[in-house]
Order: structure tokens, then sequence, then C-alpha cells
């Protein structure tokens, strides 16, 4: 019951915090990022409280369902956010990342909630090591995402010389390649990592380390690109438009490889 | 008193008219005496810039005060009055104020916004002050003034975008690489926009200039100027790879830099942006530079197009401006207006209280010599008191006050003192009482 309340609660919260950002983004005066910001982070403080709820309620970390992990991953995507927005001020890219987070917690709320113990296969404090790597790299993988969709869009401006209110709003490329740059430095080794644990735990739960699972195989490609991308950078110094779009192309297999494969394609990491 | 506000400026008259008509800061200090010298003004405030000639005053007497100083900017010039009195504009009262309000906050400029003109007034009422041709009113008008284009300029965005093409490149500038400390400005060629460009960059914070032009001793001259560094012309593309900002603007028919050109070079920056701006006519970068992924180019065109884009956004913050300035007119009013109000009660309490004194210094006298009977000498006290007071208003109310404003007087009588206004149906009855 409390974590329904504390959800709900963390959705509208979300809710306002969206239009706030958004309006940010049509009319923006100090003031109001602020309070965009204040609510933002009562929505977080909400969130995480209903997160403790859900983990005091099933005893073991939320993530196992639909529900809890689409959840979780907004959670991780706001903590991932707060922490640009504090380290950078570029509260545009709240506009853009806020509403995907609210669509992710209304996508939760679409599924069902009931509370169900853990498989006692996945018994294991691996299940620690593995998911909240893999749902770090995720949360930067969003923000590096929605930053090189603000980079597309201010370097479109700039050369075709659209200098409309949204270009005044938006950052300069050079911030927006900053920020862009960090999330894929912090992620990637986080999605390393995750993989590796994965492995190891696959290994002594399911008795081997890699067995082509769906999930394993899209996590697999998702990794090349994050790779792919970081590799261009520290050789050749890549960025620009086309490494903006191959980033949100990046994101979007992510996503592909959260969403898509645990509702379309059966496998041992399909949890409902 | 009142403040008027008489001049001539660049909506009403032309460059030969306006340098005619200018006083020189040198010697302001004898037109300011002349002009506080007139007949009726009291303080007086002279301001001249190239687009305007203004002289604000207060007096007593709006229209002859008006007269005087149109005829004195004719006089002052030895010009004919003939010659300025098409040009002359003046106010008073509130347009008076609005007028200042209004050129202090720019949004009378010939450049809507632009920040010069403020700080030209403020020279102007300084000698004014110098001199001691300012005074009470004409001080806080002009402080107001200046508060009032200080909360123009942070309220409202009149100041906020470029309105020259070197600016707005810098601000284009911002937009590419977040900061321009560590940016390095490449001038390829001479021009006077180029240099002027730099120079913004320069005090915009960009760490340093490398300069190349065909003569390699105008390079050097203007490296030297900049404190940067000349490259020969033909060594342009062995150095292009450490220039973030390239202005240029050569003499040459063809491009100097092509696509093909930048390709190693973009590789030897790892693809960080650069950022073209071609101010030449025949333009000097080929257009299809702006294609590549790292490369943002502008020409003048383009960057005439940011200004003239800007300068009408100015003017939609130009209407909040005006809403501001409505605002303080209001409050500044309030202020005239207690100035005014505030000395007369004064010599009213004074007036008043003389009377009270004079009347109980005579009742006293008697009274030591015949004790007692105090109540009757109270009663002569007072009513004695009563008629003083009333003698002056009423000798003036029957003479009708001054020229012919009886029902003035009457209506102000009637709200002073609350009395309810007798209707004439009832005096009628009352007379044929009688």
């Amino acid at each position: 019951m409390m974590t329904q309340i504390s959800f709900y609660l963390t959705l509208a919260l979300y809710g306002v915090t969206t239009l706030l950002y958004l309006a940010c983004l049509l009319r923006s005066t100090p003031c109001m990022a602020l309070a965009a910001r204040r609510v933002l982070i009562a929505g977080f403080l909400a969130h995480c409280l209903a997160t403790i709820h859900r983990y005091i309620a099933v005893g073991h970390l939320p993530i196992t369902n639909m529900h809890e992990s689409l959840s979780f991953f907004a959670l991780s995507i706001v903590a991932a956010y707060l922490y640009f927005e504090f380290r950078f001020k570029v509260t545009t890219l709240g506009s853009f990342v806020l509403p995907l987070v609210t669509l992710l917690l209304i996508g939760s709320s679409a599924f069902p909630s009931e509370l169900r113990p853990l498989n006692p296969a996945l018994q294991s404090a691996w299940i620690y090591s593995h998911t909240l790597l893999a749902f770090g790299a995720y949360a930067f993988f969003t923000i590096a995402g929605g930053v090189a969709g603000m980079y597309l869009l201010q370097s479109h401006f700039l050369k075709k010389k659209q200098l409309g209110p949204l270009f005044q709003k938006l950052p300069s490329l050079d911030t927006l390649d900053d920020i862009g740059y960090r999330c894929l430095s912090y992620g990637f080794p986080m999605l390393t990592l995750a993989i590796i644990t994965g492995a190891i735990w696959a290994a002594q739960a399911w008795g081997s380390y890699w067995s082509w699972d769906p999930k394993e195989t899209w996590s697999l490609i998702t990794w090349f690109i994050y790779a792919a991308l970081l590799h261009g950078r520290l050789t050749t110094g890549w960025r620009g438009r086309r490494a903006a779009w191959l980033t949100v192309a990046g994101f979007l297999i992510m996503l592909f490889t959260f969403i898509g494969v645990n509702l379309w394609i059966p496998g041992l990491h399909s949890y409902n | 008193m009142n403040i008027i506000v008489v001049g001539l400026s660049h909506k009403t008259a032309s460059v030969d008219i306006r340098e005619k008509v200018a006083f020189s800061p040198n010697s302001i200090e004898q037109p300011l005496k002349a002009l506080i010298a007139l007949e009726g003004i009291v303080e007086g405030v002279i301001v001249s810039t190239c687009n305007r000639v203004e002289i604000y005053a207060t007096t007593r007497d709006i229209a002859g005060g008006i007269g005087r100083i149109r005829r004195f900017l004719a006089d002052w010039h030895q010009l004919a009055y003939d010659t300025i009195e098409p040009h002359l504009y003046s106010y008073h009262g509130e347009a008076a104020i609005r007028h200042v309000f209004r050129v202090a906050s720019s949004l009378d400029s010939m450049v809507v916004g632009e920040p010069q003109i403020l700080g030209q007034i403020k020279t102007s009422y300084g000698y004014a002050a110098e001199y001691g041709a300012s005074g009470i009113i004409l001080n806080r008008f002009l402080h107001k003034a200046f508060s009032v284009a200080k909360r123009v300029r942070t309220e409202t965005k009149i100041a906020s975008s470029a309105v020259s093409v070197s600016f707005a490149a810098v601000e284009l500038a911002r937009k590419i690489f977040d900061s321009l400390s560590d940016k390095t400005v490449l001038l390829i060629g001479a021009g006077e926009m180029c240099e002027l460009a730099a120079r913004h960059f320069l005090t915009n914070g960009a760490k340093g200039v490398l300069v190349t032009n065909r003569t390699y001793e105008k390079a050097q001259r203007l490296a030297e100027e900049f404190e940067g560094q000349a490259i020969p012309f033909e060594e342009l593309f062995d150095h292009l790879h450490k220039a973030d900002i390239i202005l240029t603007s050569t003499g040459a028919p063809h491009f100097v830099v092509t696509p093909k050109d930048l390709r190693e070079v973009i590789q030897r920056r790892r693809m960080k942006p650069m950022f073209f701006i071609d101010i030449a006519v025949p333009r000097d970068v080929d257009p299809a530079v702006n294609d590549l992924d790292a490369v943002y180019l502008y020409d003048l065109d383009d960057l005439q197009q940011v200004v003239s884009a800007n300068l009408e956004n100015r003017l939609q913050e130009a209407e909040k401006a005006e809403a501001i300035i409505a605002e303080e007119i209001v409050q500044f009013y309030k202020w005239i207006a207690t100035l005014e109000v505030t000395p007369t009660i004064v010599a009213l309490r004074t007036r008043l209280d003389e009377l009270r004194r004079a009347e109980i210094t005579r009742t006293l006298s008697g009274w030591k010599d015949a004790p007692g009977d105090a109540e009757k000498r109270l009663e002569t006290l007072t009513a004695a008191l009563v008629n003083k007071i009333l003698h002056q208003p009423t000798v003036v109310l029957k003479k009708g006050g001054q020229g012919n404003r009886t029902d003035l007087y009457l209506d102000a009588l009637r709200a002073l003192f609350d009395l309810e206004t007798p209707t004439p149906v009832e005096e009628e009855t009352d007379g044929a009482d009688l």
C-alpha cells in the first residue's frame, strides 16, 4: 500500500517536473528552472522511497519484472541527470530527458505490480553487481542519447542559420560534446563489467558463461556500438554530427536490448 | 514647479542642423549659467550628443519657459530662430518625464537599446551638478531616469542581443565553443571589420591571435598590434589547424579556403569544430565547407541577417520597456506632488500658529488685570481666532478667487473641510422663509 502511494506520488511529481522543464524550453526564467529542479528532487526522493518500500516488501532488489525494472531504470536516469544538472547547470537537458523518465514510469504502472518471490536460480549476491552496473550504464547511455539529440539539433540550427529561441536556449556544442563524452566514458566500463559479471553469474546459475540468450546477444551489439564510438574518440578524436547520430542509434538499440528483448523475444532474461 | 524639455534629435533634424546646435563639453559652463539665468528658469541640464541636443529645465511658467529656451538654443549659437524652429520639440509635465525616461533607456536612440546614451546623459548631468545648474528636482528626476534605464536594461532583453556584425560573430562563437578563453583567432587578410571582430574576440577572452596576409609586413604589423603571431601566407595551411575561429577578408577574386584544403586540417584538429567568419566580398571561403561535419561557416550576409533579426527583437522588447516607463512615471509624479504639498502644509501650520499665539498673548494680558469671567474670555478668544483664520479665505472667495476660479475654490474647500454640498433648491426655500 505504501509502495503504491509513493509510486503514484513519484509519477505525479515527475509529471509536474516534465511540464516545468518543457515550460523552461519555451520561456525560461531562473525562477522556473529552480522550481523544476526542486520538484524533480522531491520526485527523486519519493521514487527512492517507493523503491526502498518495494525492496523491503519483496526482499530483493526490485528489478525482476517489467513494472519494477522500468521504474528502476527511470530512477537511475534521474540520478544520472541530477549529477549532470548540478555539474554543468544545463536545464535544457532536463527538457529532453524528463519526458522519457515520465513515459517510463507510466509504462511501469501499466504492468502488473504484484510481488513475486525471486526465482531460486537467481538468488545470489551477483544480482547486485550485475544489475546495478547494467542500470548505471543504461542511465548514462540515456543521457548520452539525449545530449546527442540536442547536439544534432543545435548543430542543425548553426549550419542552417536558424537562430530562433530554441537555439538561444540550447547549450554550446562544446558543452554538449563534453557531457556526451563523459556519459560514454562512465557508461561503457559499467556495461563491460555488467556483461562480465553476468557471464560469471550465468556460469554459476545456468552452468554456462555465454549461451547466446537474446539478451546476451543484444547487449553485445550495444557494447560494440559504444566501443566503436569510444574507440573513434580516443584514436582520431571522432566527434560531431555522425558520432551524435551513432550515439542516438546506440541509445535506441540499448532501449531495445533492455525493453524489447524482454517483451518480444523469450529467453533466459525474460521475467514475466 | 514643472519639468520642461526642449530639444532636437536625429528624428527631427539632419546632422547639419544638429551640429550647429551642439554644445561642446569643454565649454559647457557658460551655456549652463546662461540657461539658468533665463527668466523663470530655475534648474537646467544640457545634453549634447551627436544624435541629439536637449535641455531639461524646471520652471513655474511652462509656456514662457519653453519659449525662452527655444530662443536660447538659437541665440546661443547665433542662428536665426527660423532655421531651427521647425526641428525643435518641447514637452512639459508627463510628456517631458516620459521623453527623458525613454531617451535614458535608449528607446529613442537611432539603434534602439544602444548603451552609450545613458553614459552621455550621466556626463551631462555631472556638468550641470558641478556648475550648480541642477537642483533638487532635476537631481531627483535624472537619478530616477538612470534607475529606470537600469530597470529596462535588466528586465527586458532590449540590449541583450548583438546588433553589430562583429558582436553577432562573438555570440555565435559562444554557441559553438563553450568558453573562448582557450580559443585562437586567425585573421586572413586585413580589413577594418575583420580587425574590429578580432578585437571583440580578444576582449571577450580569446587566447591569442594569428595573422596572415599576402604582404608579410602587413601581417607582422597587425600581429604586433594584437600581440599575436604573423604567419607567411604560403604557410597558411600548415598553421590553420591551430585556429578555432577564422576571420577572412582578403581581396582575392577566388576562394582561399575550400573543403579539400580542410580535410587534413580537421584530422589534425581531432575533429574539433572550426568557426569561419567570411567578411570578404567576393567571398574567401567556399560555402561548401559548411557541409563538413566540424566546420561552421558564416558570411557577411548571414551575420547581417542575425543582426537585423536581433534589431527586430529589440523593438519587441521596447514595448515591454514602455510599460515599465509608464509605471515609473506614476511613481515619479507622486513624488513631485508631495514636493509641493509638504512646504505648503508647513506654511499653513506656521501661519495658524502665529495667529494662535497672538490671540493667547492678547487674552492673557487682559486677564491679569481682571481675573474671573473665564467663560466670556474663552468665548472671545476662540471667536477671534476663527474669524482671523477665515478672514483671508473669505475675502478671496468673495472676490471670486484668482481669475474666475470660484468653482475650483469652492470644490477644494468642500473637499478639504468635508462640507456637504448645499443644493440650490434648499437655498431658495431658505430665502423665501426669510
